[in-house]
């Protein structure tokens, strides 16, 4: 997933990477994975610039999945900060690009949900749910969705 | 293009906090 060509320009274009590995250097593995509980490989973190974890992936994904992972991630780090139409953005992106990821229904669900914080316009909730009766009507997002129809 | 990975975490932690900048932390066991 790493040589991905996608998954290495998101990631050099949003984060410092750092890693540390079991093996070749189990005492920072031992010394980091009790800091941030990471106790099982491959566990990827995002990590604020003040070192707080926002969001984490467990076990290997297929590159899309995991993509869609680290994008809803730092989607999420910009809707924690308030920073609305930046989430927004970001979460549409994962699921305009990446639509059948495991991630893109969580993403229209946020997509919405920043919207709504950004307008405080109860439409774009209306909107989101509408959106989800033709796409990912499975999904327990479409679920969550469907008492703002 | 590939993604340099650094491996003194201390030192990014610090960096991330001067470029307000959001770090990925990746714990592996894959072959180097």
């Amino acid at each position: 997933m790493w040589p991905d060509e996608r998954v290495v320009r998101f990631v050099n274009e949003n984060f410092i990477p750092a890693r540390v590995h079991v093996k070749q250097d189990p005492e920072a593995f031992k010394k980091y994975g009790e800091k941030y509980n990471a106790h099982w490989t491959p566990t990827v973190l995002e990590l604020d610039p003040n070192g707080e974890e926002f969001f984490r992936a467990e076990g290997f994904l297929p590159v899309e999945d995991f993509l869609a992972q680290l994008m809803l991630g730092r989607a999420h780090m910009d809707f924690k900060k308030g920073k609305w139409d930046d989430a927004e953005k970001r979460f549409r992106e994962i699921y305009e690009k990446l639509p059948n990821a495991d991630a893109a229904p969580e993403a229209l669900y946020w997509a919405g949900v920043s919207r709504y914080k950004a307008k405080n316009d109860s439409s774009a909730l209306k909107e989101t749910a509408r959106a989800f009766k033709t796409r990912y009507a499975d999904s327990s997002w479409a679920k969550k969705a469907s008492i703002w129809s | 293009m590939e993604i340099k990975f650094r491996h003194d975490v201390d030192s990014v932690l610090e960096e991330a906090k001067k470029q307000n900048k959001p770090v990925l932390l990746d714990f592996s066991a894959a072959p180097m």
